[in-house]
């Protein structure tokens, strides 16, 4: 699951080089779309594919009409995705109210997986499938595709693409508006597991950071494996030292930090 | 003693090599040109030298010592300084602050955060620039200033650092008759004391102000020797063939 | 002459204005620290920080815990409240300035999410979103016009070595490596030890408003170390212009100005803030005094 928001905040940040402070947020306003959505037609998949779709818009909007503007304006970028990060937040307040919105698990997932005398929350494991799948499309499109190799281009040498005649602008929305639908996609699937609630992007937020520093910029098998052993952590970390679960979390992020400023699979320090 | 001392340099850039195995040998004192066409690695040369550029494999030494594993500044405390090709001064300060900058660069005095920013480096940033002849450009913004007048205060500023070998840039280009003519003169009096390293890729501006040439291509050196040597080398012709 | 009549009317302030006002006036004391501390390395030294809130937490939270739990008395847990930040600076720096720019950033808003998440998680230790309350204040400041003049004080020693620092060589240094780093080290100098000197320095004032931020308030909580905190100093350092020392102290009045008025009128503050953030990058990136300045030019060559 974590992959999913993680996939989306990589490829902004390390293909346009933005840091999309709003990543939480719009993770947050998938599952919260997800919640309405399901009310009127009750199937997950569905809600989870047109929340991503919504978000994805709300995502070209926002790149196409502010993000443009600021072209090479780290900061300026840095606060203007953190600002529409708290307008969105209280827009959700305001429409969906402060208390948490738990989304039901699709029923034929709720029983348990029994496997080799195991039980596995099947929902979870539904989670992770559908990660690796949508990473392999993923992978698939930068490397097989040509406008993964147009994408992959523009990334390398912006201006060279350009002459090239590659529509850059063009793509980087795309690239903007997909990031943007894995974020929402992912909310309203991590729904489940997590609940919609006011909140729900600042906690986010900083788990898409550390799985994007820790795994490596611009790569998605760094996001992959960010996101695995971030989960992983977290998940042990919490439940051997609670109180200092956040402090856990972060240090395998630091640690590789310190020894190798590009992440794991990064192509360049971020 | 070599001044300069290079010793087998190699880089790549992701499988693409720019510097393969280069050696040379600068004495003290030598005013040395080192040309080849664009795209020859002379930058990148540079690059490698003052250790902007980490090598891939190779020593560089500086008056027997080897500064291959120092940082660039560190390498600027042991007497080296550079100009840069595209002008990379201080655009929102005058000249004279950016003179003091670069005195600041080898002084204890940059670590003070307590006194005044003194009067007294603007005074020897003045006297600097009295040296090639801008004094009375000193209080003005570095933006205001012609692009020859901005060629001469990159030399001043590597000048200000007292080195023992100095690289330069292409310091020629860009500049028109006259101002090329300034700034040749300004090389040329330069005192014996700092060894001179110059890159230019023009070669019939810059064969009178070197003693000994090396001519890079490809990253390699093709051809070394005194000005009549290369002149009369048939390689050097065929590497400018059409230039 | 300016300075003077300034200084003059500061000091006279509490003597006119109502109890109300005078705390305002400390509060924005307070955060003009906070923001001209971060400024130091925003404006002067071209690394924008996401973090600046974990000094003001660290402190005020050492100081708060030094005597609540341990009883020590404020001549003790002061200035090992502002050793402990400083050292945690010292190490914070050390991790962020692996990389520049936006990996930066990044680095420092995720170190500071760490110890957002810790206060409110370590119940134990922090008492978690409950805070810790019951503090005091040192030499018994407990009326708003004594405490005025403390924050008075300490704001001015504080903005007075800040120029000191900004005005010495190293702060030349400092602005150089801000506008050509690779130029400064061709020239000699350390550019990665000229920042982290600038940023465990920028830290140690972060500290020291968190140390005044917790005596004011007699009361610390974890939201004091979150990333809204960290970005209202930022804006307050936009709002003023990042070019000046000055322009922080504006920038903070305008925003605690705002704070405190506007968020009595239009409840959705979270909302606004960020549409001001909005609205200024992308209308006045100089900050709003000089753009303010700029659109009113405009206007009046029109009419």
């Amino acid at each position: 699951m974590l992959f999913l928001l993680s996939a989306g905040f990589s490829l902004i940040f390390g293909l346009m080089r933005i840091a999309n402070l709003t990543h939480g947020a719009l993770f947050m306003l998938g599952a919260y779309l997800g919640v309405s959505i399901l009310k009127l037609m009750p199937n997950l998949w569905v809600a989870a594919l047109l929340g991503g779709l919504a978000v994805a818009a709300f995502g070209g909007l926002l790149e196409r009409f502010i993000l443009r503007k600021l072209a090479g304006n780290i900061l300026g970028q840095v606060l203007v995705t953190l600002g529409f990060a708290y307008i969105i937040a209280d827009l959700c307040l305001v429409v969906w109210g402060g208390d948490p919105i738990p989304i039901p698990t699709p029923e034929f997932l709720q029983q348990p997986l029994r496997v080799a005398g195991f039980a596995f929350p099947a929902y979870r494991v539904a989670v992770v499938v559908l990660s690796v799948l949508v990473g392999m499309a993923l992978h698939l499109l930068m490397e097989r595709t040509r406008l993964g190799a147009m994408i992959r281009a523009g990334v390398d040498d912006m201006q060279m693409a350009r002459a090239v005649g590659i529509p850059v602008s063009k793509l980087f929305t795309l690239v903007f508006c997909l990031g943007a639908g894995l974020a929402g996609a992912g909310g309203v699937i991590g729904g489940p597991i997590m609940s919609a609630y006011p909140g729900l992007d600042a906690d986010m937020l900083p788990l898409a950071l550390i799985v994007v520093i820790l795994g490596g910029v611009g790569s998605l098998a760094g996001a992959f494996a960010g996101s695995f052993i971030t989960g992983f952590v977290y998940t042990f970390g919490v439940a051997l030292f609670p109180q200092l679960a956040y402090v856990i979390l972060f240090l395998p992020m630091i640690f590789v930090i310190a020894f190798r400023p590009r992440g794991l699979f990064g192509k360049f320090a971020a | 003693m070599a001044a300069l001392r290079l010793q087998n340099l190699r880089k790549s850039f992701g499988g693409l090599p720019a510097i393969s195995d280069v050696s040379l040998e600068v004495a003290p004192g030598e005013r040395r040109l080192i040309i080849g066409p664009n795209g020859a690695g002379k930058t990148t040369l540079f690059n490698l030298v003052t250790g902007d550029l980490p090598r891939d494999a190779g020593n560089v030494i500086l008056f027997e010592e080897d500064v291959t594993r120092l940082a660039p500044h560190h390498r600027v405390h042991r007497g080296l300084a550079r100009t840069y090709q595209i002008i990379t001064l201080f655009p929102k300060d005058t000249l004279e602050h950016n003179i003091a900058l670069s005195l600041l660069g080898l002084s204890k005095l940059r670590w003070n955060a307590f006194r005044s920013f003194d009067a007294d480096l603007y005074v020897e940033a003045r006297a600097v620039l009295a040296r090639v002849g801008l004094e009375h450009l000193a209080k003005r913004g570095i933006a205001e200033v012609a692009y020859g007048d901005k060629r001469r205060v990159e030399i001043a500023m590597a000048l200000a650092q007292k080195p023992r070998v100095l690289l330069l840039d292409e310091p020629l280009a860009g500049l028109s008759r006259e101002e090329r003519a300034t700034v040749k003169q300004l090389i040329a009096a330069i005192p014996r004391e700092v060894t001179v390293v110059m890159i230019e890729h023009d070669m019939d501006t810059a064969l009178d102000m070197a003693e000994r040439i090396t001519v890079l291509h490809y990253g390699r050196v093709i051809v070394e020797g005194t000005r009549a040597e290369v002149v009369a080398d048939p390689k050097t012709r065929e590497v400018y063939l059409g230039h | 002459m300016k300075l003077a009549a300034l200084a003059c009317l500061l000091v006279a302030f509490p003597l006119v204005g109502g109890e109300f006002y005078v705390n305002l006036a400390s509060q924005i004391f307070i955060f003009a620290i906070f923001a001209a501390s971060i400024n130091l390395l925003l404006g002067y030294g071209g690394l924008a920080t996401l973090g600046h809130a974990s000094y003001l937490g660290v402190a005020a939270y050492t100081s708060a815990l030094l005597g609540l739990k341990l009883g020590l008395g404020h001549w003790i847990a002061a200035p090992a409240a502002l050793l402990g930040t400083t050292l945690m600076a010292c190490l914070f720096g050390l991790i962020a300035l692996r990389a520049t720019g936006l990996g930066f950033l990044m680095l420092t808003l995720a170190l500071s999410q760490v110890l957002w998440g810790t206060a409110y998680r370590w119940v134990a230790l922090t008492d978690g979103d409950n805070g810790l309350r019951g503090l005091s204040r040192p030499f018994h400041l407990d009326d708003a016009a004594s405490f005025y003049y403390f924050a008075l004080a300490a704001t001015a020693a504080s903005l007075w070595l800040m120029a000191r620092f900004v005005g010495s060589p190293f702060g030349a240094a400092l602005r150089g490596t801000r506008d050509q780093p690779r130029r400064m080290s061709a020239l000699g100098h350390n550019v990665w030890l000229i920042r982290w000197v600038s940023f465990v320095y920028a830290g140690f004032w972060g500290a020291v408003s968190g140390l005044l931020f917790v005596y004011y308030h007699k009361y610390i909580h974890p939201i004091s170390l979150s990333l809204t905190n960290s970005a209202e100093g930022l804006l307050a350092v936009i709002a003023g212009g990042s070019g000046t020392l000055g322009g922080p102290v504006v920038g903070a009045a305008i925003v605690m100005l705002l704070k405190n008025y506007v968020s009595a009128y239009i409840e959705r503050w979270n909302t606004l803030l960020g549409l001001v953030f909005v609205l200024i990058v992308v209308f006045m990136p100089e900050g709003v005094v000089p753009g303010v300045k700029r659109l009113w030019l405009r206007f009046a060559s029109r009419t």
